[in-house]
Formats: structure tokens, sequence, C-alpha cells
């Protein structure tokens, strides 16, 4: 097979006020005909940048300083901006990481599509070009194209519009196609089926994709090379079961280490696991939960949960299950339409404001934008400090004490307690958040996916501390996820939620080896990685490494 | 602890050398100049303000008569008015009285104006309404209508004109910080706070008003320009300080009746207000930049 991408030496760096800060330094990486190549990073690893090089959309601010892209043979860098636009949509088709803001929400998706087929003159005019525009809605797999394409952005789901991004990327007819991070904003689900499509598409037009990933599951899923970038520079490279079944340098190592996988046990955190046998005292009862928001159907739609003392519930669920809106009620954000909450046996929608306020000792919530849940303004200190001096809890000197004792606690030096929360980087601020929400020993922590927006290796990080704390505090918890490799790790029990319900509630190690309810079966067969050899081996048990 | 990825984010590059900063900060001014003529102007005005007989030895109120509606020279840069009286001492004179008046103007407007949006903001959808709803009609009717029938309620003078000025412009201010504590009402750190056990009132003071006092202080800047125009107005209509204490507006005013004859009357206070209404926009402009 002949290369049909070659990136050579290339170096990107971005220029940021008076300094220079490089995001590329020096890659090189190959894409053959017909072949899909997986390039897997961190945050700031410079993925993104590669591809916006490759195709010529770097920021105004970003500047290509040495390397060559030959595309068929020819460098795309020595190109002018027109030449480029030939190679774009025909040669190289794109798709873009976020489908909510990457169509124009004032045009039906139909008329976008049937554009790019105009600007390339294949079709022979606006009748045409609509009509060859559906076909591509339906090769892309959006069910009913004829009806969507005449519907705006806004009307579809955001799977959907990753539809309509595919099929405007194909309608050039590209050699090569890349995908930005296609599905990180999609449910496993969803995420799924895009991925089995587009490798479809490639297989049957013999395309070659550049899949642009944080996800190493997903990568060994789909790719047949794996590109793994670490700060700008190529760390490792070569096929996807021999990379990953013998990974060579440290940082790939690390990656596929903590990538989290259904096989893996759970965190204990050297404490002996919860006594079974006689049931415990529940600290949190939940009946007949529901929330309704102004005339719509219910978020919350008659929910029952219990969690016992020290057990860890993991509340499972898509976008829109309803997750979020039943961690806001338990902490009394908001107050519920109808249904019971009991903590410790005291009905809580039944307390008055100073009642609700009384309730935040004992129930505290981790959110799952740390950056969003702190003033910006606030000093690590003083948001730790925050609810002691709310709750008068001791005086100055104990308080000071209090902190420097929680940060410990979550293993952040005292030298950041002077930061703000914009100097911080995302593990480290979850780890004020979660001392802040230890601050005043609750008995239950409610953690709303506090660990989605994390790299898997801080991911991995977190996940151990709050498995620690929770064995040396007795904490219960709350754990809201979606991802099921995550649920595996940290929780005694599972409970799935779609659309406002709960489907399925039991041990989580029945119901994740067998699901009773179709959902579940459906959740646990889109985690990626979960066929694959080396991802879903178990993985031997440490204790708790590099905490 | 082994935080390989966990580190900081880099806050700074490598110190940059003395003469290379200084080098980067006069490239950076001259890139801005408009800017820093603003800043100058602002800068020369305040000066008058507070000093004016460093700007200009010559006695504002008393004039040569012999010297009486001179165009202007070496001698009289801004020529005389028709008592003899050295124009440009009085506009230098007059700044203080005009910049006095549009601070306090601002002053009133910021506090009023914030006080009522923080109100409107915190207590409630129905409360909030109701109050926006006041402060709708007050929209409504022209500011410079509503300074008028404050000044014949309260009297006539420059801080009885500021008062009025500040009250009539007030409602904008309550508008933008009413949508500013919305906005911050419904950040996440706002319920973390609430979970973290603190009151409605710490919550105002400390998470609230902290954060929403850029977009209104950029406001301000906007509305001293603003201030200084309408205070102006209402001391050419002969509202506002009392003859022969020199005013900007009031100026203007008497240059009026000289028009025909002696155009740099009327003309050259103008410019100097309108250069100076220009000025603080600038710079306000800049402010709201860099906030954005």
């Amino acid at each position: 097979m002949a290369d049909l991408l070659s990136v050579r030496r290339l170096r990107v760096s971005y220029r940021s006020g008076r300094q220079t800060v490089p995001a590329v330094a020096g890659v090189d990486l190959t894409v053959r005909r017909g072949e899909v190549v997986a390039v897997v990073g961190e945050s700031g690893s410079g993925k993104s940048t590669i591809a916006h090089a490759i195709i010529g959309l770097l920021r105004d601010n970003a500047r290509i300083e040495a390397g060559e892209i030959l595309f068929a043979g020819t460098d795309l860098l020595t190109r002018t901006d027109r030449q480029l636009g030939e190679v774009r949509g025909r040669g190289i088709g794109f798709i873009p990481q976020d489908p909510a803001v990457s169509l124009n929400p004032v045009l039906p998706v139909g008329i976008q599509v049937a554009e790019v087929l105009l600007i390339h003159r294949q079709a022979r005019d606006r009748r045409d070009a609509l009509a060859q525009a559906v076909d591509l809605l339906a090769r892309a797999g959006l069910p009913d194209p004829q009806r969507c394409a005449h519907q705006y952005p806004h009307q579809l789901s955001g799977g959907m519009c990753q539809r309509v991004l595919i099929a405007i990327a194909l309608a050039g007819r590209p050699q090569l196609l890349i995908a930005d991070e296609p599905t990180s904003a999609l449910d496993v689900t969803v995420q799924r089926q895009i991925l089995d499509h587009l490798e479809a598409l490639a297989r049957e037009d013999g395309t070659a994709v550049l899949l642009i990933t944080h996800d190493l599951a997903v990568a060994a899923d789909r790719a047949q090379q794996i590109v793994v970038l670490s700060q700008g520079r190529l760390v490792e490279q070569g096929p996807t079961e021999a990379l990953l079944a013998d990974p060579t340098h440290p940082y790939t190592q690390r990656l596929v280490a903590d990538a989290p996988r259904l096989t893996d046990s759970r965190l204990e955190a050297g404490a002996p696991p919860p006594p079974t046998g006689p049931p415990r005292q529940p600290v949190l009862t939940v009946r007949g939960l529901t929330k309704v928001y102004r005339g719509d159907t219910p978020a919350v739609d008659g929910i029952d949960l219990s969690i016992a003392r020290g057990e860890t519930l993991a509340l499972v669920g898509e976008s829109g299950s309803g997750k979020s809106t039943t961690a806001r009620l338990l902490v009394g954000l908001d107050r519920p339409t109808a249904g019971s909450i009991l903590v410790d046996g005291v009905d809580v929608s039944a307390l008055n404001r100073a009642g609700r306020r009384a309730l935040h000792r004992r129930v505290q919530i981790v959110d799952q934008n740390p950056y969003a849940a702190m003033d910006p303004r606030f000093t690590v200190r003083q948001i730790v400090e925050e609810p002691l001096r709310a709750f008068r809890v001791a005086d100055r000197p104990a308080r000071q004490a209090r902190i420097a004792e929680l940060l410990d606690q979550v293993a952040l030096p005292a030298s950041l307690a002077r930061r703000r929360p914009a100097e911080l980087s995302g593990g480290q601020r979850q780890r004020v958040a979660i001392a802040r929400a230890l601050a005043l020993h609750p008995q239950l922590l409610i953690c709303d996916e506090p660990v989605s927006a994390l790299d898997v290796t801080v991911q991995a990080q977190i996940l151990r501390l709050l498995a620690r704390l929770r064995a040396e505090l007795g904490l219960s918890m709350l754990f809201i996820t979606h991802d099921l490799a995550v649920v595996r790790r940290i929780a005694d029990r599972v409970a799935v939620m779609r659309a406002g319900r709960l489907v399925e509630t039991g041990h989580a190690d029945d119901v994740l080896t067998r699901p009773d309810h179709p959902y579940t079966r459906q959740l646990l067969e889109a985690v990626p990685g979960a066929d694959r050899a080396v991802l879903a081996a178990p993985r031997p048990s440490s204790p708790l490494p590099g905490e | 602890m082994v935080d390989l990825i966990d580190v900081p984010a880099p806050v700074d590059g490598p110190a940059p050398t003395r003469t290379a900063a200084l080098r980067s900060a006069a490239a950076y001014l001259l890139y801005r100049l408009d800017l820093v003529l603003c800043v100058l102007w602002l800068v020369m005005v305040a000066g008058w303000a507070v000093l004016p007989g460093v700007f200009s030895r010559q006695d504002p109120l008393t004039g040569v008569a012999a010297e009486r509606l001179r165009p202007p020279s070496a001698h009289h840069p801004l020529g005389t008015d028709q008592l003899g009286r050295d124009l440009y001492a009085r506009v230098v004179h007059g700044a203080a009285l005009s910049l006095q008046a549009a601070l306090i103007a601002v002053g009133v407007a910021l506090v009023l104006g914030s006080a009522v949006g923080l109100a409107a903001g915190s207590l409630g959808h129905r409360a909030g309404e109701l109050i926006m709803r006041i402060v709708d009609v007050l929209l409504a009717i022209p500011a410079l209508l509503t300074a008028l029938a404050l000044i014949t309620a309260l009297g006539f003078g420059t801080v009885q004109v500021a008062v009025a000025v500040g009250v009539a412009t007030a409602a904008t201010f309550a508008r933008v910080m009413r949508a500013e504590v919305l906005r911050i009402r419904a950040a996440p750190y706002i319920g973390a706070a609430r979970c973290a056990g603190a009151r409605g009132w710490w919550i105002a003071v400390r998470h609230v008003i902290p954060n929403t006092a850029g977009p209104v202080l950029v406001l301000a800047a906007l509305e001293f320009g603003t201030a200084i125009l309408f205070i102006s107005t209402l001391s050419f209509l002969g509202l506002g300080a009392a003859p022969p204490a020199p005013e900007w507006g009031s100026l203007v005013s008497a240059g009026r009746n000289y028009l025909n004859t002696a155009w740099w009357l009327t003309t050259l206070p103008s410019i100097t207000v309108a250069v100076t209404v220009l000025a603080a926009n600038r710079i306000a402009r800049q402010l709201e930049h860099r906030r954005g």
C-alpha cells in the first residue's frame, strides 16, 4: 500500500502574548490508503493541532516552524490557500470535534451538505445537490434523511448533528477522513453507532481514516495503527495489537494501565470490603422522587434508592437521563415535585430553610466541572474555608489547621493554598473540590461525574483518592457517571437510569456481568475496548499504585 | 504522591531582561497610541481640576475690559470673552466643577443603580420583575427630562444637577447589575457555596458583588463621558453653576450670544467637552475589551 498521507518532522507552536509555546515538536506519522490510524493523547498533547495543520486550518496565532505534510505526493504546506481548498473536501474530509457548534444554526442541514457538493461542482444545480445531500445523509446513517434534511441543527440531537458533519465530510468523496474526537461529546451507545458507521464506510470505499481520540479503548477497537502523543512529541507508534500487548514506552504503559476497564476489581484502599450480612442502616433513602420542570416531561420520574452506611452506589445513565437533577435534589439545591428524601431517617423535603442548610453538614457534593464550581476570585484556602466559616466551625487558627489537614488528605501540597482555580490543573481542581466537600465531615458524598472531564491518568488518581478517603472516613457515596468502566472501580451497587426512571438496580458484579435489562446490556456492549483481549484482561491487582 | 500529569499550569515564561521589557512596553504604547493620547488628555484635565493655577496664571473671573472678544492669540490661546476674561483660564478653572459634578453623578448612579439591580436579581422572580418594570418606566422617560424634573425639586446648583443626573442615569446601572447578578447566581460556584452552607447575604457580598464589579465599573467609565455631557447640557440651560463661576456647559451657553462675531467662545469649550467625552469612552471601551 502506498502512503496516502505522510507527516514529517512537523513542528507547530502557538504564540500567546509575548511567549511562544511549542504544541507539536517534531512528529512523523504515516497513513496508508484504506487504513485507520488512531492518534491517542491526553489534552494538550498536540493531537488536534496536527489535524488542523494537515487541513491548513490552524488558528491565527499558530505557526508551522518546520516539517512537511505530504498528501498523495505533494507537500500541502507549500500550497496556497486556494489550492488547499481543492484538497480540503475532495482529498481530505474533516469531522470536527463538537457537533453542537460546528453547524450553521440558521441553515437547514440538507442545505449545508448540498453547499459542499456545489462548491466541488459535483452537482449540476441546487435541486440535484439537495437530492444528493439526502443520499449522503442516509449514507451517514441518519434515520429519515428526507425529513432531517429540512431540519435545523437545534432540532437534531448531538449524535444526529455528528452524522450530518460526517455527511459533509463525505460529500467530496475524500481519500482521507480526519476525525477529531468525533464522539467525545456523545453517549457511549451513540458513540458506538457512529464509530461502527465510520469503520464500515472506510472499509467499503477504501477511505483512510485518521482518528484523533483521547480514549485508548476507542483507538484499540477501531484502528490498525496507533500513534501515541505526549506533550507534542511522538512517544510510540505501531500496529494496534502489538502496541497494546507490549507497550515499550513508560508513558504508553501508564496509559494502558490507567485506562478504566470493565474487568477491573473494586478499589479497596487496603480496607476490608464492607461487611455483608445483616442489612446496615441506610444513610439515604429515596422514595418516589419526582421532579418536573414547568409542564415538561419529568426529568426525574419516581425513583427509589437507598444507600447504606459506608456503601457506594453508582448512578449510571446517558446524558439527559436525569442523573444530575437527582444529585441537585439530594443536596437540596432544587425542591422535588413529589417523593421523599430521607437522610438518617429525617425527611429532607419537609425541612425549612434552616433545616436544609443544616443538611449540608451531612450531605456534600463534588461537581462535574470543578472549575465552574469555584469562585474564580477565591484562593484555594478561601474555597476550602468557606464551609467552615459558614458553619462557624472552630476559630481562625483551628480553621487554618483543618484546611492544612484537608489539603493533606487530598494529597495537595500546602503551597497551593494561595493559588486561584485558574492556576490549577484539572486534577488539582477536583482535589480542591473534594477537600471542600469533606470540610464538614459529611456522611454522604454525592459525586456528579467527578472524573469525566479528566485525562485517564488523572482520572485513575482521583478514583484512587476517593477510594482511599472512603475507606479512611467511612463515607457513603452516590457516584454519578456515564462510564461503566469507572463504575467497576468504585461502586458496591449500581442503579441504571434512563429517561428519569431506574431500569435496573443491583450489586455491581451482577449488573455488570449479568445485566437483566436490555438497556443495561446495550450500555455494556457499547463500552469501547470491551472485546479487546489486552484491555479486557483483568489487570494484576495492586493495592494502590502511584497514589 | 506521584502526580506526573497533575503539574501546575505554567504561569509565566522565562523572565525577560530589563531592556527587552522596556522595548516591548514602548512598542505596546506606540501600538496603542490613541489610547495613550486619551489617557494623557484625561490626566491633563484632572490636573486642571486639581491645580488650575499651574496650568493657567490668568484670573478666570476678572477681565481686562480693553481686551474683550479677542480671537485666539499667543497671549490668550483660546481668546477672550465679552468681559475680556481669558477663555483658556476659564476652561481650566471650569474643569474642577465639571469633573466634580460628573464624578458625583456617576457615583450616585453607580451606588443607586447597583443596589436596585442587586435587589432585583437577588429577591426572587416576582419582586425582581416588579422592580425592573419600574426601572423600565424610568428608562422610557428621557434622562434629561427626569433630570430637569428632579432639579426643579432639588433647586439649582452644580451638586443638585449632579445628583439629578445620577438618579436619572441609575436605571442603566440597575439593568446591567441585574443581568450580571442573574448570570452569576446561575453559576455552579453559587450552588457550591450554598452547599457549603453560606447564607444569602454572604453569597451576595463575597461572591456576587465582586464578580459583577467588572462590567458595572466599565459602564461607570462609559457613563462618565455621558455625565459630563449631561451636566454641560443642564448648565447650558442655566440650571447649574451660577455666574460668574466658570463651568464648561455655561461657557458654551454664554458664548452663544456672540456666535456671529466670536466663534471661539462656543467652539473651543465645546471641543474640550467633546474630546473629554471621547477620551473617557475610548478608555471605557478598552477596559471592556480587556475583560471580554
